[in-house]
């Protein structure tokens, strides 16, 4: 989240996409109720906030919403973009917040097109982009007064926004297709309905009015996961909603602590604190920082991140080397991974179809249920050598080799399952939506030969080393070099690895108190400089409880920031980016809802995103956005994959050809796996499979792991689909009726659930379209699957989905695919 | 924080239910009820089907979606029957897929301390109606009698079961467990006056919204002389399954117009319900999806 979760209560606007909070957060959502029971808020003259749930089902968050939306899966990117449309054709952009606080000024390269459905620089046998044209026309020699590699020419502007090569003008007449009737035939939305909620959105750009958008995995799931997202992000800025309380954009992390797994790099292509992974042949420092680090490309533009991204990357190094790290071997850079080829999760699984893994060891979580196209995560857990579980439960990973269908006499793997601690076993902290690091107790002792996963792997660490000290190996040093500065390395304790994570001044011992004193010359530590600023000379801050108990005096501001209530990362600021919450002279937008204020001598508020003391009248202040190279924030990016501005494409497996352009229907640039492998592509087409499908998850259940929890299998105890009741009385579907419900890759047998909730939607060419909808907690493993092992033989409902990633993250289409559904 | 001996109660809001049954869940680890044999029900998202010894709280599911067309349901989910007529289209909130968190309504005009044979149930000083476990002697004749279908048997216990209101707790101070767990504060734990003024407040505010159908249960006296579970519905009671306030009076107290013209046949189809539910009640842990 930009923001956090207390914070909705102060938006005028929820606009929920992809996500179905009722239900997969039913404790955060009581800040959406608070904001729709308080009369000061909403459009207009307020009476309450009003919540416009846009999603492909009826779920218990519409049953709360003010206005629901159907819209098929997956067409979000129409759906924002069509508010994009509306809100630049009618002049409803925050003007003063455009022109100063985006790049909608900046002048983009000549050489940029977008022509059917392509940006500039595609390669069709490659199915990747060459990005040299998404960038801006640039004045004179590259700016000064930036660490090497983190600079690059002034990028020229026009402030009035007129010259045709302005993001401002390239941005409106790219979204000027996304026409009301345009996002109808894509998503199905009506367009009266679709012009209601966007009258109600306009009105957000004003100053006193303010938007939040709320999405989770049901925008990251997509092969277009990222421009979903950003096509919000796009939204907000213009709406001058970044930064300010009440709005963002704001993403709801599935379990109790994926922020943090994702701070501390649980991503292949990140190091801790989003530092990028080396790629092959950097060979030091400097030619790993050019290749990485944001450039500053405004004289006004701070560029922080990239400013300090050296100070940052040695920091890390130097915790994790010790001694070892010095300046003259570039402090054990080459320690370093540098992956010459990508390692997402998908990858690994693919790798193992080749036959190229040895082992896999899976903590936290079951590769059998998780993963698209199960059945083919199976074969591949059944082509390696050795797997290894670390859990608390048996998994259907660790049980892969009995999955129904499957002969164990044929599968050579050897499995170990080491009992691991549950959460509630162990003290630690989780890192929430709201980027809240909150430290918790030990609530049971560890039971049976049960330990902790930190002990395993500690355990596991000490053996692999003892080995090469014995009998010696391939590039020893790292292995040899790693520092485990804790009272028992073989036994760390997670405050020790939490103070190790803030990192010290190596010349005092002390605690470092910020990043902003991290160095690249050794002196300083930081397991991760987002973090740094936790655990101070003050102790683990993230145990700080000072709450509702005494609002007047925790929370001074009255909004809610609570400062002292455990940790915010960065630097416990509670909203991101808040330099944006207030005006070119340091005054709120709004005076009702500040952020941070400058008071004449120093920002109020929030902790400010932006120097405390820096006076934003001066001609030298820096622009509002510090991360960024431009100081500012992008309409127009090359950060990612599939283009500078996000366009609707189809999903890979779509009832329709594109509407914008049928030639280039389904994102140019997404990974095709099995085809990139020489594997044949299995994609269901619409006369074979003329039903849409989505999976998700109920608020009963967490993933698979409470298929142990006999309370909770009791709310919802069998495996289902939902069944839109039109297409059912077709199908001579009733409700409670087995049925099979097949895809290109697999099928489930199942209950279905027959229900209005899910109804169909009308796309172009009067195409009516059905939505099946697939919650995905069952497989053969838990209490229900094995009191019921004849029904249970079909449950896993990732058999269904496809094995295909989005360019950036390799996220799967977990969303939206092609499914037949018939009467058992 | 000490809990005073006068009136509590819970107002539980249904506008704002998410459905969550974490007051379900709440309630049975608190009260160490193991729940029945897991069923899947087909029933919207209610699998745990009714009150009962092992259910004291029990989210409704209803389902009032309109058709594709835009005419109004009947029925969604077999339930709501003779609900709502007109459903607005577009669908707003609050509507069209009704949930409410069932419990024990701890009426004024209790049916089920009144026929109680051995006084095991009495109203505490808190004004909520218990069921004193070492006095129930298994009779049964409290589950005949609960107009709401409330009350199960326990097998193990050979006891009549159902909400306490959580005594224990409130005698150590602290709220219902369903309460306390619930994420939007739909059901609010509190004493009987506070309740109500706030539930007057939230009616008000919803009826001004244009949610016209919106009304308080068993606030005022209408309803087996008020009950200290009330509720606020966004529908007409008989769409959860509750008797109206014509029905809603105990035998002894409307002898003469329980026999008059249409009330008859309302009664009759009340005392088929409570007996469909009923033989599923008797005979302890099963039940039968409805």
């Amino acid at each position: 989240m930009t923001n956090h979760w207390r914070d909705i209560k102060h938006a005028d606007m929820i606009l929920i996409n992809g996500a179905n909070p009722a239900e997969a957060h039913p404790v955060g959502f009581q800040w959406f109720v608070k904001a729709k029971l308080d009369p000061t808020k909403g459009p207009g003259s307020g009476g309450g906030a009003k919540i416009i749930h846009a999603d492909p089902r009826y779920t218990r968050t519409s049953a709360l919403a003010d206005k629901y939306l159907r819209i098929r899966t997956g067409t979000d990117v129409a759906y924002f973009g069509g508010l994009i449309n509306y809100v630049l054709q009618n002049n409803l952009y925050h003007d003063e917040y455009v022109k100063n606080y985006t790049n909608a000024s900046f002048i983009v390269n000549k050489d940029f097109t977008f022509t059917d459905g392509l940006f500039s620089g595609y390669n069709k046998d490659a199915r990747t982009y060459a990005i040299n044209t998404w960038a801006y026309q640039t004045e004179g020699d590259p700016l000064g007064g930036a660490p090497t590699g983190t600079t690059q020419a002034k990028a020229k502007r026009d402030m009035t926004l007129q010259d045709p090569q302005t993001v401002f003008q390239l941005l409106k007449k790219h979204y000027s297709r996304y026409t009301p009737e345009m996002v109808e035939s894509i998503s199905g939305i009506p367009k009266a309905d679709f012009l209601e909620v966007a009258k109600m959105v306009g009105e957000m750009g004003r100053p006193d009015k303010v938007m939040t958008i709320v999405y989770a995995v049901g925008l990251t799931h997509h092969t277009t996961g990222g421009q979903l997202i950003r096509s919000g992000a796009l939204l907000q800025l213009l709406l001058g909603n970044m930064g300010r309380p009440g709005g963002g954009m704001n993403a709801e992390r599935g379990h109790a602590n994926i922020q943090g797994n994702t701070d501390h790099a649980i991503s292949w292509e990140i190091l801790p604190g989003y530092l990028r992974i080396p790629a092959p042949g950097q060979k030091n420092l400097d030619e790993y920082v050019a290749a990485s680090a944001p450039k500053k490309s405004d004289p006004n533009s701070w560029n922080f991140f990239g400013t300090n991204y050296k100070n940052f990357m040695v920091s890390l190094l130097k915790g994790w080397y010790g001694s070892t790290a010095t300046a003259s071997n570039e402090y054990a850079f080459d320690f370093i991974p540098k992956p010459a080829v990508n390692s997402s999760w998908m990858s690994i699984y693919d790798q193992a179809l080749k036959g190229k893994m040895e082992g896999v060891i899976l903590s936290g979580m079951t590769a059998t249920s998780i993963g698209p196209d199960s059945n083919q995560v199976l074969q591949a857990l059944s082509n390696l050598k050795w797997l290894v579980i670390m859990d608390s439960l048996p998994t259907t990973s660790s049980e892969f080799w009995r999955a129904p269908g499957m002969d164990s006499a044929k599968i050579n793997t050897e499995v170990f399952l080491l009992p691991m601690t549950h959460w509630i076993e162990k003290d630690g902290s989780f890192v929430n939506s709201g980027r809240w690091m909150q430290w918790k107790e030990q609530v049971l002792p560890p039971e049976g030969e049960s330990r902790h996963d930190h002990w395993a792997l500690a355990d596991i660490y000490d053996r692999v080393k003892t080995l090469y000290k014995q009998q010696g190996g391939k590039f020893p040093e790292p292995m040899m070099a790693l520092t485990l500065d804790y009272k028992d390395p073989k036994k760390p304790e997670l405050d020790e690895i939490a103070k190790e994570i803030n990192g010290k001044d190596l010349t005092t011992g002390k605690q470092m108190a910020t990043f902003a004193n991290l160095k690249s010359d050794g002196t300083t530590t930081a397991g991760d400089w987002i973090y740094t600023g936790s655990y101070t000379e003050d102790g683990n801050l993230s145990k700080r409880r000072n709450g509702i108990a005494d609002p007047q005096k925790n929370d001074p501001t009255g909004m809610g920031f609570y400062p002292q209530w455990a940790w915010s990362w960065p630097l416990n600021r509670r909203v991101m980016y808040n330099r944006a919450s207030a005006d070119l002279n340091g005054k709120p937008w709004d005076a009702k809802r500040p952020g941070i204020q400058w008071d004449g001598s120093r920002w109020q508020g929030d902790v400010p995103d932006y120097p405390a003391t820096m006076d934003p009248k001066d001609p030298a202040a820096w622009l509002p956005f510090i991360m960024n190279g431009e100081g500012v924030g992008r309409l127009f990016s090359n950060s990612m994959g599939d283009g500078p501005f996000p366009e609707h494409y189809e999903p890979v497996e779509s009832p329709i050809d594109n509407p914008l352009h049928p030639a280039n229907s389904a994102d140019p640039v997404a990974f095709l796996y099995d085809q990139a492998a020489g594997r044949p592509n299995r994609f269901g087409k619409a006369d074979q499979f003329p039903y849409v499908a989505t999976s998700y998850r109920l608020t009963e259940h967490e993933h698979y792991v409470t298929q142990h929890v006999p309370l909770l299998v009791g709310l919802q105890p069998q495996a289902f689909v939902e069944v839109p009741e039109e297409l059912a009385a077709e199908k001579g579907i009733k409700n409670g009726d087995r049925v099979r419900v097949s895809s290109m890759r697999g099928k489930l047998e199942v209950a279905a659930l027959v229900t209005k909730r899910l109804g169909p939607v009308t796309l172009a060419g009067n195409k009516k379209t059905y939505t099946i909808g697939i919650p995905i907690h069952w497989g053969f493993v838990g209490v229900s699957a094995e009191q019921n092992p004849k029904l249970s033989q079909y449950w896993l409902a990732n058999a269904l989905t496809p094995f295909v990633g989005d360019v950036g993250a390799r996220t799967p289409e977990f969303k939206a695919f092609l499914v037949n559904i018939e009467k058992l | 924080m000490a809990i005073e001996a006068r009136p509590v109660g819970f107002f539980t809001d249904t506008s704002i239910c998410i459905g969550c049954k974490a007051c379900e869940v709440a309630c049975k680890e608190w009260n160490q009820l193991e729940g029945n044999p897991p069923s899947f029900t087909a029933d919207s998202y209610d699998n745990t089907g009714q009150l009962d010894a092992q259910n004291w709280r029990h989210v409704q599911f209803v389902e009032m979606l309109p058709n594709a067309d835009g005419t109004a349901s009947t029925n969604g989910n077999g339930k709501g029957a003779g609900g709502a007529a007109v459903i607005p289209t577009p669908i707003a909130g609050g509507q069209a897929w009704l949930m409410m968190s069932d419990v024990c309504k701890h009426c004024q005009q209790a049916s089920c301390l009144e026929v109680c044979p051995t006084n095991a149930i009495v109203r505490t000083e808190f004004d909520t109606v218990l069921i004193q476990q070492s006095v129930c002697n298994g009779c049964r004749d409290c589950i005949s009698a609960c107009p709401y279908g409330v009350i199960g048997f326990n097998e193990k216990t050979g006891t009549a079961q159902k909400c306490t209101l959580c005594y224990d707790r409130l005698q150590n101070g602290m709220q219902p467990a369903c309460a306390k767990a619930c994420p939007t504060e739909s059901i609010k734990f509190g004493y009987l006056d506070d309740l109500q003024k706030g539930a007057d407040q939230r009616l008000a505010a919803l009826q001004k919204g244009g949610y016209t159908k919106a009304n308080l249960y068993g606030r005022d006296t209408s309803v087996y002389g008020g009950l200290n579970a009330f509720f606020l519905l966004m529908d007409k009671p008989e769409v959860y399954n509750l008797p109206n306030a014509e029905n809603a009076k105990l035998p002894s107290r409307n002898n003469l117009p329980g026999y008059l013209g249409g009330a008859v046949t309302a009664v009759a189809g009340l005392v088929g319900g409570i007996l469909a539910f009923r033989s599923a009640r008797m005979s302890g842990a099963d039940r039968t999806p409805r």
